[in-house]
C-alpha cells in the first residue's frame, strides 16, 4: 500500500545499503514479508490517493511490458542489500497490491513471484496474495495464478450499489462478483472481498445491501474500510469545493457497527479493526506482519519498507515515479527515495499503535507505568475488554475499535 | 526680519534665566487624528529647533507604538524661541515658547489635568473636516476650568473636505467670541503656523509666580530611561531649583539630589536650573516613577515650601484583566517584563494569580481599556511574549449580609451567596453626535443602563448628550456598537463619576459540571441570560469532541440559565493502517501528542488553548478602541 505522500527522512546510499546495527537489531515477530507494489490501472478512480497510472500515462522502461524484470531487478538488490546485515530468511508472505496488479498479465505476476523465491525462496504454506478488480481476472487468469503459486485473492468490491461505484469511480459489474469469487474457488484460492463504506451519498440501507451480499457469498474474509477523502484526489478537490459533502465520523461510526453486526452474523470475527476472518486460520498473515512489526521488503514505486526492531528501526520508501524507479534501477542504484531510523520511543510507539488494532491486543507489560495505570480507565469508559486486561492484554471493544486514536494517545502518554 | 531669534536676542531667553514676562506655556488640546503631532512638527521647524533634515515624523513621540498609531502616550515638553515686532513697530522682543504635549486619550484624563495645570494656555485643535470631538470637548471644559487662555485653530484646512465656516461658527458657540477669530492652518503644509506662534505670545499670559518664595514645582510627567533613570518634567510655579541641590517630594517627603536639570529642545540640555515659570526635567537617579509621581510637588528639602500644589491623586486602576502566558513557561519572563514596564508607568498595578484554566499569570489593573490594549501589545512586543488576557472587568464592592465589605477584581471571587449588595463604579458619559442619531443613541444608552443627564445642541445638526452609565457596560464593545449605530460619526468621553448600587449576578461556566473560572463574568440579571447563552454557544463550537459527551452549563449560583452538548465523538480511528500508513500515523500521533501539551483540562476535559484564546478575545473587543475618531 503506497500512499501518495512520500514522507521526509534522510538520504538513503546509492547501493541501498542499510545501517550496519540492522544486523543486531532482529524483528520483533518472526517471518520475513515481500510486499510487490504494482502501478497500474485501467482508470484512475476519483478518490484514490494511490501510486498508480494509468498505462497512457507511462511508456519506456516504466511501461506494464518491463514492469516484470524491473521490478525483478529490485528483488535482486534486496537479496544483497538484506544478505550484507545477516537478513533474508525465507519468505513467508507475498501480496501484490496497487494499482491493478491483474492488469499485468498472470505470466509478469509469475515471473515477480519467481525472483521472490530465487532470492529467499518460500517458506513452507507461505501466503501468496494478489488484489484484484472483479473485471480485471477470468477463470482461466486466476487458474494461472494459483498454478504460479498465488494462494490467495481479495477482489476489490468497495460496494454493490451502483450509484456508490459510481461515485467511486469503479466500472466494474457488481453482478459479477459472485461469478468471480466462484473461479477463484474453483482455482483453490482463497477469496477475501473489499468493501468502502461512507462514500458521499451512501445511505445506511445502501451499506446495508453490500454487507448482506458479500455476506451471502460465505467468503472467509472481508475487509472494510472507511473512505478517506486525500487531499490531491479528484473528490478531495470536489469536497472542497462543497460539490460532493465531507464524510461524517458518525456516519461512519454507525456503518462500521453495522458491518461488525452483519459480519458478525454471518461467522466472521473481527481480528483487526478493519478485517474479519472466518478462522484465525483465515486471517490474511501478510497484514498480521505488519501490524506486528516483522521486516518486510517492499517492492515497486513508493513502497515502503521495514527492517530491525527492538530498540531500533529502519523504515524506506521507493520514488513515487514509475519513470525514475525504473532509471535509477537500470543505473545499477537503489530505487530507495529516503529513509527515517527510529529510536527506541518511536519504535514502542508504533508498536502500541499497530498491536493495539488487533483483536490479540497489546501485551500490558510493554506500555509505561503511566499509561499502564490508564488501562483502568480504559476499561471503565467501555474501550477496552475488561477481562482481557486481568489477563494482562489491552484489547479493544466494539466502542474502544472506533475510538483506537483516543486509546493509543491514551496507552503512549 | 526673522521671527528666529539671533544669537543677542537669544541671550535674553536663555534657560534658568529667562524672565517670567518672556515666558510662554501652553499645550494643544486635540483629538487624537486631527493632526497635532504634525502641527507640533511644523512648529519646531519654524522656530528652528529641528532643522528639515533631522525631522522625522512626529518628532515627539517618542515610543514606536505611538508613532504607529499616531497617537500620544506619554506628554513631553519642548521649548521653542520665537521673536515677534514690540509695540507699535518696536524692535523684536525674544520669547521662550514651552509646548506642553498630553496625552488625548480618555483613559490618561489624571495626565491631562496635570499637563494642563502646567499651562496658561491651550491651543484648541479642531479637524475642519470633523469638527470637535467628544473628548476634546471634555478636555476643553478642563481648561477653561484651569482658567487657560484658549487660541481656537481649525487644523486641515488644506483638505477638500474642509469645512471650515461651519466648524468656526460651532467652535466660536464653544469658546465665546467670534468665528472670524478662529485660526485656520495646515499643519501639512505649514500655513498659518507662525501666525499661530504670534498668537500665543500675545495670548497666552505669563507665568505668574513668586520668584523669591520656597520653590514649588509640578511634576507633570515621569518618564523611565534606562540608562538615566527616571526622568520628570516639571513646571516651576514658585521660587527655582538649581543644580546640585537637595530636592524633596512633597508627598513622601523623600530627598534627591538633582544630579541634572535642564530643558528639552527638542534633546535634553542640561542647565544650571530652573527658574519661576520655567518648564523642564529633571533627574535625580531613582529608578522607579513610583519616585517621582505625577502631581507631585517638587520643593527645596532645605527651605521647602509650606503647602503643596494641589490635585495630586494617586491613579486608580479602573479595569482589570488577567493576563497568561501562553507557554506556561513564560511565566518568570512574562513577571520580569511587568516590573519592568511598572518602572515607566505608575498607574500599572498587578498581582500573581492562579487560573484552573489558564495556569499561572497575573491580575492587572489598568487606566481604562487603552492602557490595557496598549501594555498587552508591549509586553507581547518588547518582551517576546504571547499571552492571552481574559474579558476585563470592573472592580465591584460587595457588601455581605455581614456587613463585611469585600473588593472584587476579578469575577471569580465573586461571592456564591450572602450578598447585602454590590456596588459598581459608574462614568459620566459625553457624546457628541450629528442630531439625526439621537434617538439610536438613546437606545443604546438605555440597553446599557444608562439614565439622560442632559441634551444640549451645539449647532443645529449637532447634538451633545451627557448619561450616566455603569462602567462595566462600557468597557466591553460600547464604543463600537455606538460607532456602527452612527455611522461613525459619534465621539464618546466619559469620566469616573463615582459607584451606585447595581442587580448584578455571577454568571459561571461548567464544563462536564467544572467550573472554568476564565469564564465567569459579572453581569447585570436581566443579561445573564444572554451571556450564558452566547459563551455556551460559543464554547460548543470551539470545544473539540471527547470521547464522551461534554455539557457545557452556565450558571447563576446553582441554577442552570444555558445549557449546550458538545456531541460525544464516536469515530477517531484511521481504518486503513499499512506500509506506509504506518509511517504518517505514527507522525500525526506525534503531533497530537505534542498539541496536547497546549491542551488544558478541565476535569476530564481536553480544551486547545485556542478554544480560551477564541472565547476571551471575541468577548472583549478593546482592538477595537484604537480606531476611535
Amino acid at each position: 500500500m503506497t500512499p501518495s505522500a512520500l514522507p521526509d527522512g534522510e538520504p538513503v546510499p546509492d547501493d541501498g545499503a542499510l545501517p550496519a546495527w540492522v544486523a543486531d537489531a532482529p524483528s520483533v515477530a518472526p517471518g520475513f514479508a515481500v510486499y510487490v507494489h504494482v502501478p497500474f490501472c485501467r482508470v484512475r478512480c476519483g478518490y484514490c490517493d494511490f501510486n498508480t497510472y494509468t498505462s497512457a500515462e507511462l511508456g519506456g522502461g516504466a511501461s506494464q511490458v518491463a514492469y516484470a524484470q524491473t521490478a525483478a531487478s529490485e528483488i535482486e538488490l534486496a537479496r544483497r542489500v538484506l544478505a550484507d546485515v545477516g537478513r533474508g530468511e525465507p519468505v513467508s508472505t507475498v501480496f501484490f497490491g496497487g494499482g491493478t496488479p491483474t492488469l499485468l498479465p498472470p505470466a509478469d505476476l509469475a515471473t515477480i513471484l519467481a525472483a521472490v523465491e530465487d532470492a529467499w525462496g518460500l517458506a513452507p504454506g507461505a501466503e501468496v496474495t494478489t488484489e484484484a478488480n472483479p473485471d480485471s481476472v477470468t477463470p482461466a487468469s486466476l487458474a494461472a495464478l494459483a498454478a504460479a503459486g498465488f494462494t490467495r485473492v481479495s477482489f476489490g468490491v468497495q460496494s454493490v450499489v451502483p450509484h456508490v461505484l459510481a461515485t467511486l469511480d469503479r466500472t466494474h459489474d457488481p453482478d459479477r462478483v459472485p461469478d468471480v469469487v466462484g473461479w477463484a474457488r474453483d482455482a483453490g484460492l482463497a477469496v477475501s472481498l473489499d468493501l468502502i463504506y461512507g462514500t458521499p451519498g451512501e445511505s445506511l440501507d445502501d451499506w446495508r445491501r453490500s454487507l448482506d451480499a458479500v455476506a451471502g457469498l460465505a467468503v472467509d474474509h472481508v475487509s472494510a474500510y472507511a473512505l478517506v477523502v486525500e487531499e490531491g484526489t479528484r473528490m478531495g478537490a470536489q469536497v472542497r469545493r462543497g460539490l460532493l459533502p465531507a464524510p461524517d465520523p458518525d456516519d461512519e461510526a454507525a456503518k462500521y457497527e453495522l458491518a461488525d453486526e452483519v459480519l458478525s452474523a454471518a461467522g466472521l470475527t473481527w481480528y483487526e479493526v478493519s478485517n474479519w476472518a472466518r478462522t484465525d486460520a483465515d486471517a490474511c498473515r501478510h497484514n498480521l506482519g505488519y501490524w506486528r512489526g516483522v521486516d518486510w521488503w517492499g517492492v515497486g514505486p513508493g513502497a515502503h519498507s521495514h527492517v530491525g526492531g527492538g530498540d531500533r528501526a529502519v523504515r524506506w520508501w521507493n520514488v513515487k515515479h514509475p519513470r525514475a524507479y525504473a532509471d535509477r534501477l537500470a543505473a545499477g542504484r537503489s530505487p530507495a527515495a529516503a529513509r527515517e531510523v527510529l529510536g527506541g520511543d518511536e519504535v514502542r510507539l508504533e508498536r502500541v499503535l499497530l498491536a493495539v488494532r488487533l483483536r490479540e491486543g497489546l501485551d500490558v507489560q510493554l506500555l509505561g507505568d503511566a499509561p499502564r495505570h490508564a488501562v483502568a480507565g480504559l476499561v471503565a469508559d467501555g474501550l477496552l475488554d475488561g477481562v482481557a486486561a486481568i489477563r494482562g492484554r489491552a484489547v479493544l471493544t466494539r466502542r474502544g475499535r472506533l475510538l483506537a486514536d483516543t486509546v493509543v494517545r491514551a496507552l503512549t502518554d | 526680519m526673522t521671527p528666529i531669534p539671533d544669537a543677542a536676542l537669544s541671550a535674553q531667553v536663555q534657560p534658568a534665566a529667562t524672565p517670567p514676562h518672556l515666558l510662554r506655556n501652553f499645550c494643544i488640546i486635540a483629538h487624537i487624528d486631527h493632526g497635532k503631532s504634525t502641527l507640533a512638527d511644523r512648529m519646531l521647524q519654524l522656530t528652528g529647533v529641528v532643522d528639515a533634515r533631522a525631522m522625522r515624523e512626529q518628532y515627539l513621540d517618542r515610543m514606536d507604538i505611538e508613532r504607529e498609531r499616531g497617537i500620544t502616550i506619554k506628554s513631553q515638553a519642548v521649548r521653542m524661541t520665537w521673536a515677534v515686532a514690540g509695540e507699535a513697530g518696536g524692535p523684536l522682543v525674544p520669547y521662550a515658547l514651552n509646548m506642553i504635549d498630553t496625552p488625548g486619550h480618555v483613559d490618561f484624563t489624571y495626565e491631562v489635568s496635570r499637563s494642563l495645570a502646567a499651562c496658561e494656555g491651550a491651543v484648541l485643535l479642531v479637524d475642519a473636516a470633523q469638527g470637535i470631538e467628544a473628548q476634546t470637548l471634555a478636555n476643553l471644559y478642563l481648561a477653561m476650568e484651569n482658567d487657560l487662555a484658549i487660541i481656537p485653530v481649525l487644523n486641515k484646512i488644506d483638505l477638500p473636505a474642509a469645512q471650515p465656516e461651519r466648524y468656526a461658527e460651532e467652535i466660536a458657540g464653544l469658546v465665546g467670541g467670534d468665528p472670524s477669530d478662529v485660526l485656520r492652518v495646515s499643519g501639512k503644509t505649514g500655513e498659518g503656523v507662525s501666525a499661530l506662534l504670534d498668537r500665543i505670545v500675545h495670548e497666552v499670559p505669563a507665568p505668574q509666580g513668586d520668584p523669591d518664595a520656597a520653590a514649588r514645582a509640578m511634576i507633570f510627567d515621569s518618564v523611565y530611561d534606562t540608562y538615566r533613570g527616571v526622568v520628570t518634567y516639571v513646571r516651576v510655579v514658585d521660587g527655582r531649583l538649581t543644580h546640585r541641590e537637595r530636592i524633596a517630594m512633597m508627598s513622601t517627603k523623600a530627598t534627591h539630589e538633582l544630579l541634572e536639570i535642564g530643558v528639552i529642545s527638542p534633546e535634553p540640555v542640561p542647565t544650571k536650573g530652573l527658574g519661576v515659570g520655567e518648564v523642564g526635567y529633571l533627574i535625580t537617579g531613582v529608578k522607579d516613577v513610583r519616585q517621582s509621581k505625577v502631581g507631585d510637588t517638587v520643593t527645596d528639602a532645605v527651605r521647602p515650601a509650606e503647602h503643596s500644589l494641589s490635585g495630586y491623586a494617586d491613579p486608580k486602576p479602573m479595569v482589570y484583566s488577567g493576563l497568561y502566558p501562553i507557554d506556561g513557561s513564560d511565566y518568570p519572563v512574562l513577571r520580569d517584563a511587568l516590573d519592568k514596564l511598572k518602572l515607566n508607568d505608575a498607574a500599572l498595578v498587578y498581582e500573581p494569580e492562579t487560573s484552573v484554566a489558564l495556569g499561572f499569570g497575573f491580575r492587572v489593573g489598568f487606566l481604562g481599556l487603552l492602557h490595557l490594549e496598549i501594555v498587552r501589545e508591549r509586553l507581547e512586543r518588547e518582551f517576546d511574549l504571547d499571552l492571552i488576557s481574559t474579558a476585563p472587568n470592573v472592580v465591584y464592592e460587595v457588601t455581605l449580609e455581614d456587613r463585611s465589605v469585600l473588593t472584587v477584581t476579578n469575577p471569580s471571587e465573586f461571592p456564591g451567596g450572602r450578598i447585602a449588595q454590590v456596588r459598581e463604579p459608574i462614568v459620566r458619559a459625553t457624546i457628541l453626535a450629528p442630531s439625526e442619531f439621537i434617538g439610536a443613541i438613546m437606545e443604546l444608552c438605555q440597553a446599557r443602563r444608562g439614565e439622560l443627564l442632559g441634551m444640549d445642541y451645539l449647532s443645529p445638526e449637532r447634538v451633545e448628550m451627557r448619561y450616566t452609565l455603569p462602567l462595566a457596560e462600557i468597557v466591553f464593545d460600547f464604543f463600537d456598537a455606538l460607532k456602527s449605530r452612527t455611522r461613525g460619526y459619534a465621539s464618546l468621553d466619559y469620566e469616573a463619576a463615582g459607584e451606585q448600587p447595581g442587580d448584578l449576578v455571577k454568571v459561571d461556566i461548567l464544563l462536564q459540571g467544572e467550573q472554568v473560572d476564565a469564564f465567569s463574568a459579572i453581569v447585570h440579571k436581566d443579561k445573564a441570560y444572554a451571556y450564558g447563552v452566547a459563551m455556551a454557544g460559543k464554547l460548543k463550537e470551539l470545544i473539540p469532541r471527547q470521547q464522551f459527551e461534554v455539557p457545557i452549563q452556565a450558571a447563576v449560583g446553582a441554577r442552570v440559565i444555558a445549557r449546550e452538548n458538545v456531541r460525544a465523538l464516536r469515530k477517531d480511528v484511521l481504518a486503513k493502517c499499512y506500509g506506509g500508513d504506518i509511517t504518517r500515523k505514527r507522525k500525526l500521533l506525534e503531533k497530537q501528542k505534542e498539541g496536547k501539551k497546549r491542551m488544558k483540562t478541565i476535569g476530564r476535559v481536553e480544551v486547545p488553548q485556542e478554544a480560551f484564546i477564541a472565547a476571551l478575545s471575541s468577548e472583549a473587543s478593546p482592538d477595537k478602541e484604537k480606531s476611535k475618531k
